[in-house]
């Protein structure tokens, strides 16, 4: 989104009255397939974002150890045939001569031995482990030197595969989406203010105010961005809201544009002469006038910035400086993919469908937006 | 094959046909962690660099392939029987490559110029063994009260501050190497450029482009030039681990110098012996800062050592790459005692370590109405954070409440220096030489630039102080064994891992040997057609 | 003309000399110096290397001096780079990364204008879906993803190109990084120039065009395109900016000797001077783009003047 084609955009758009506007651009944008297909999907991603990591089997910061990096599948951990492998491995460390395991059902039996007596807290192994609950012995030799255990076992299901640390990468997915749309949505937000107050701000008082006003944006415009955003990371630590703020803080320049076009226009505009004449105060036409009508394409400048937001934490991340653990982002979810892409391909796949996927909707969603506020497209 | 016609046109030494071609046969293209930050010997503290340089460079002694030390420059060398003078013999056939012979004076230029405060050398420290060395460094003597000295030509006399039974080992660092004086006087700070460098190893500097190559070629000046089998070598870095390994997978390097951790599993299986995963003289560990109230009772410091499943960060996380660590100094070191100390806990069972390590807690005044809450600070790593991660995990079944704290390396580092105001910070130590000391010291009292755990035990700094006067080697490996023993039983420092150097080499490249030091010249090696 | 160039010129440097002001202060909040790695030193030592460098000094002092060097041309020397000035670093780096960037842009645009004209002939199209969808694909895959995939397809598996490292206009070590850069701006340029052409190709101009019956093929390029490209024009300046974003994670990936890299490794490194000398370079590059925009623009569009 360039500033010269959205001024080109605000000098078109109040060209009709703002509520029957907004009438026909919703009526238009409902006949626009895919940017309903796309709200849609928004829709779900901030569902999913909010709800999701409340109610998936796992939580995201919980570890299982015995699980690293398994890949995603839809059949339960442990599979039937590996059962008996993993009690093995849960009960190497209590070195024990292991006998006969049987898996029956949701129940395990192993027989073990040893050559000295076998201390019954050894059924701790079992239950340390994630994959089996409520072990107890089942029958104790005589001399106490061989034991059976049993233990029930517990499917754990792990739909898009685990981490690096045996995480579930489900749940955190879902909060990465969670946390990807906040940046997004926090970062948009600090644009919004500054970049609405200023530019309104600009654009109603006019003259040399709004000359000096706007000088100063052209120099900030000259400013390599991405490398402020890198510095304030490196120096400021990895505080999340600070992120926000800062990526929040560069990208105000074109909104403040977009609303001072606006707000030029609608100056002179009738209903906006007529509140002067009955002396309501600058602040009240500004606050009551001015700024609902520049909402439309404000609003299409949102869906837009919200990915570039998104992206511009991922490049972060892919540098290291994403956000902190146990939280994570789409980005660093990526990232970590990406690394892992060679072995485990999963990694990388499911949090790149689901940013993909997340973008693809923004855009569409913008686009739609943008045909069904530009009056000229009918 | 579009583009291989290009490479037919394109200039000569495109890296595939140097590969291919058999006129750049024997061009070794060598990826490094990254770019020196300098080539000057006496301004480095890299891993990288001592490579570089290794290969530049001859000093008095080197490390063979096996980085045992063999005679360099120096063809014999005499101690004196207070262990405070050293006469070294110098060959008469080791020449600079511009035919100047290289003389004792040379490296008393040499050694002096690194102490030089206007030198400004970051490792100048490691020579303050020499008698003076580090008064001439803090600018509070006369850099001619060095204790070096030119006997003749070919005899040069080094006199130590007191015994340091590793001192031989140390002049094959990096920064003992020799300058060419000449040239040093005569372009300052340039006589690194490659039109200028004058050296005196098996290879001279051609070209050095930041981020791209640094280009060696053979030096025929150098004495034993004609075992000097590869022509030419490329030092090639590589931030990003995974662009080296997928060029050598491409056929366009002949070696790497790390291997990222994740890829470990699948190169395993597709590259076999290829890879090569050696132990390494470094220990990876936690320094608990015991100057934080609830992390000063040596109780909790051992019950959180306790719960740490050693075995499953190496396995697990750190793809069987590292060994767990259960003492302080990594096995394998030199000048120390067969049955050295460790952690009494060593060979106990999980969950023995975990019931002894909750009632430690509880003794402590921790349990699960009481938490104990810790902050891990580490510096941005996958691998530091996947290991905090599972260790917090870990800490969970003691009640302990855990955060993070995550600073780039600069700023991490920062912090453990001047500020200290970490609970639990993750570091690393990778020996400079193999001598129990160069672990141990990490924990003296008055060095506070390694003092994580922000220790300060008498005992402990008697102990160091008595080993360093004693020159008999056996009782001295006892008393730094001593040391360790107190150092284990306070632990103000949780050793983890013992880090392990991971290659890849190619079996085109012949004659690098796996050793601690992970110290590889090029001048033992060869390319195989 | 050219009295404005002049004037936007001289109306930057206020800029550059706040831009050069921020970024000293910046970089000295930041915890931690250049030498501070995972080898602490000894006090000695950096006080030695803190007095060769002139951090010993009042931070007002050092600032003073600085603007002093650069105003002689000189951006003094890389902390972490010892061997070289950080002018050498990048003299050396620049040529690179503009070949890179060039390229890039080039064949952004051109690919790009195609895709986005045959969209809007065949607007609402299945074509015109598949092509903005196949674009907007391009944006939404972050680079540090293309790029390793590329390599692994091309280099390691089909064995068509090499994975890395880089030799000047050597067509094989460049296609990989510039697709993987051009890749997102395709994306943008297809939108841009989509929506810009479905708007020409309504308006008067050509509508009469049609009415004289001259050929489609004609009617677009002669009168369509050329009204079309101006916000794609536009779009030129921002382009750069974030081209020289992607370039961070391509010479890394790719194993490229460009500017990009040095600025990410010198801000983690506190490599004051090299991370100043990076920053004004792409200052400079931003500000004479956006009057390169502003001047084609002029030219482009006989409506817009500067005097």
């Amino acid at each position: 989104m360039t500033d010269r084609t959205a001024l080109s955009l605000d000098q078109e758009a109040p060209a009709r009255p703002s509520r029957s506007l907004w009438a026909t651009a919703f009526l238009r944008l409902k006949r626009n397939t895919l940017a309903m297909i796309s709200l849609a999907v928004l829709i779900f991603y901030i569902l999913a974002g909010i709800i999701g990591p409340e109610i998936t089997n796992h939580h995201y910061a919980e570890v299982y150890p015995e699980f690293v990096k398994v890949p995603a599948s839809l059949e339960g951990y442990p599979k039937s045939d590996e059962i008996p492998a993993l009690a093995e491995s849960a009960l190497a460390r209590a070195r024990l001569d292991l006998g006969q395991i049987t898996v029956d059902g949701g129940t395990i039996r192993v027989e073990a031995s040893s050559s000295r007596e076998i201390d019954p807290r050894v059924t701790r192994y079992l239950d340390r482990s994630d994959l089996f609950a409520n072990s107890r012995i089942a029958e104790t030799s005589a001399d106490g030197q061989s034991v059976v255990m049993e233990a029930d076992v517990e499917r754990l299901h792990f739909y898009f595969g685990t981490d690096a640390n045996g995480r579930d990468l489900l749940a955190r997915t879902l909060i990465s989406v969670r946390v990807s749309l906040m940046i997004g949505a926090l970062a948009t937000s600090v644009a919004l203010l500054i970049g609405v107050l200023y530019g309104a701000t600009a654009g109603f008082v006019g003259g040399r105010v709004d000359n000096f006003m706007m000088r100063v944006v052209d120099v900030l415009y000259s400013l390599p961005f991405i490398f402020f955003v890198i510095l304030l990371v490196v120096f400021f630590g990895r505080n999340v809201v600070l992120m926000f703020i800062a990526v929040g803080a560069v990208e105000w320049l074109d909104m403040a544009r977009i609303v001072r076009g606006q707000t030029l226009s609608l100056k002179n505009r009738e209903f906006v002469q007529a509140a002067e004449a009955l002396g309501v105060r600058s602040a009240g036409i500004l606050r009551r006038h001015i700024i609902p009508n520049t909402l439309g394409p404000v609003i299409i400048y949102m869906t837009l910035l919200i990915p570039k937001v998104i992206l511009l934490e991922s490049f972060l991340s892919f540098l290291g400086l994403g956000v902190q653990e146990p939280l994570t982002s789409l980005g660093v979810l990526i990232s970590e993919g990406a690394k892992n892409m060679r072995g485990d391909a999963y990694m990388l796949f499911f949090p790149a469908a689901t940013l993909t996927l997340l973008l693809f909707a923004l855009n569409f969603l913008g686009d739609g937006l943008r045909d069904a506020l530009d009056p000229k497209d009918r | 094959m579009l583009f291989r016609q290009f490479s037919a046109f394109a200039a000569a030494g495109a890296i595939t046909a140097a590969l291919a071609g058999p006129a750049m046969a024997q061009t070794y293209i060598r990826g490094t962690d990254g770019d020196p930050e300098t080539l000057d010997q006496h301004k480095t503290s890299t891993v990288t660099e001592a490579n570089l340089l290794r290969d530049l460079y001859e000093g008095l002694v080197v490390y063979d392939e096996k980085a045992q030390i063999i005679p360099g420059v120096a063809e014999s060398w005499d101690i004196s029987e207070d262990g405070l003078t050293y006469t070294f013999n110098l060959r008469d056939d080791a020449t600079w490559s511009n035919g100047d012979p290289v003389t004792a004076e040379d490296f008393v230029y040499s050694l002096k110029r690194i102490q030089d405060p206007a030198t400004a050398a970051k490792y100048a420290s490691i020579l303050y063994p020499i008698k003076n060395a580090e008064a001439i460094n803090a600018g509070e003597a006369e850099i001619d009260t060095l204790g070096v000295r030119a006997v003749d030509e070919r005899t040069l006399e080094i006199t130590l501050e007191q015994p340091t039974p590793y001192f031989v080992e140390l002049l094959q660092h990096q920064t003992a190497l020799p300058v060419h004086p000449a040239s040093v006087e005569e372009y300052g700070a340039d006589f690194v450029q490659p039109e200028n460098m004058v050296s005196n190893g098996a290879y001279t500097l051609e070209s050095f482009v930041p981020n791209d190559k640094i280009v060696l070629t053979r030096s025929d000046s150098f004495r034993e030039a004609d075992q000097v089998s590869i022509e030419r070598i490329e030092f090639t870095p590589f931030e990003d681990r995974a662009t080296c390994v997928r060029r050598f997978e491409a056929g366009e390097v002949h070696s790497c110098s790390d291997v990222p951790g994740e890829q470990i599993p699948r190169l395993r299986e597709t590259l076999g012996e290829q890879l090569r995963i050696a132990p390494y003289l470094g220990v990876y560990y936690y320094g608990i800062n015991t100057k934080r109230e609830h992390l000063s009772d040596p109780k909790v410091r051992q019950a959180l050592s306790m719960v740490i499943d050693r075995e499953f960060l190496a396995d697990e996380i750190w793809s069987g790459t590292m060994v767990p660590a259960y003492s302080w100094v990594p096995p394998g070191i030199g000048n120390y005692t067969e049955d050295a100390p460790q952690l009494d806990y060593a060979e106990t069972s999980m969950l023995d370590r975990e019931d002894q390590a909750i009632a430690l807690m509880e003794e402590a005044g921790y349990g699960p109405d009481n938490p104990l809450q810790i902050e891990i600070s580490y510096n941005t790593s996958e691998n530091h954070k996947n290991t905090a991660t599972a260790i917090a995990d870990m800490w969970a079944t003691l009640g302990v409440e855990t955060t993070f704290n995550v600073r780039d390396a600069s700023a991490h580092y920062a912090m453990l220096r001047d500020d200290k105001v970490h609970d639990v910070a993750r570091a690393g130590w990778i020996g400079d030489y193999s001598d129990p000391q160069n672990f141990l010291f990490l924990n003296e009292s008055h060095n506070t630039g390694f003092n994580y755990g922000n220790y300060e035990n008498p005992e402990y700094d008697a102990l160091m102080d008595k080993a360093a006067a004693e020159t008999d080697l056996a009782a001295r490996a006892d008393i730094l064994a001593e040391a360790e023993a107190v150092f284990l039983r306070d632990l103000p420092q949780i050793p983890l891992l013992f880090y392990s150097s991971r290659s890849l080499v190619s079996d085109k490249l012949q004659g690098w040997e796996d050793n601690i030091q992970n110290a590889h010249a090029t001048r033992w090696m060869s390319i195989a057609e | 003309m050219l009295s404005y160039a002049l004037k936007r010129l001289l109306g930057a440097v206020p800029t550059l000399f706040f831009i050069i002001t921020a970024a000293f202060f910046l970089m000295r909040v930041a915890p931690g110096g250049p030498f501070d790695q995972e080898r602490t030193l000894e006090p000695s030592v950096m006080a030695n290397l803190n007095a060769t460098f002139g951090l010993d000094r009042p931070l007002h002092e050092q600032y003073l001096m600085y603007l002093g060097n650069l105003a002689r041309g000189d951006m003094g020397p890389s902390f972490v780079y010892r061997d070289f000035k950080v002018h050498e670093l990048l003299g050396s780096g620049l040529p690179v990364s503009i070949q890179l960037g060039l390229s890039a842009l080039l064949l952004a645009f051109i690919v790009g204008a195609t895709l986005g004209c045959v969209a809007a002939l065949r607007q609402n199209s299945w074509v015109d879906y598949l092509v903005i969808s196949v674009a907007t694909f391009g944006i939404t895959v972050p680079n540090f993803v293309v790029a390793p995939v590329l390599a692994l397809i091309f280099a390691v598996w089909l064995d068509l190109l090499p994975a890395g490292g880089w030799q000047n206009w050597s067509p094989e070590h460049m296609l990989l990084p510039v697709v993987t850069l051009a890749l997102p701006q395709v994306a943008v340029v297809a939108r841009l120039i989509r929506g810009a052409m479905i708007e020409a190709l309504r308006s008067d101009h050509v509508r009469t065009a049609r009415a004289y019956g001259l050929p489609t093929r004609r009617i677009v390029i002669y009168h369509a395109l050329r009204a079309a490209s101006l916000p794609a024009v536009t779009y030129l300046g921002p382009a750069a900016a974030a081209l020289l974003t992607g370039s961070i994670v391509v010479e890394q990936i790719f194993g490229i000797p460009g500017i990009g890299r040095y600025f990410v490794q010198g801000a983690l490194n506190r490599d004051y001077t090299l991370v100043m000398g990076t920053v004004i370079i792409v200052a400079v590059f931003v500000v004479l783009f956006n009057l390169l925009v502003d001047l084609a623009y002029a030219a482009l569009d006989p409506r817009v003047c500067y005097d």
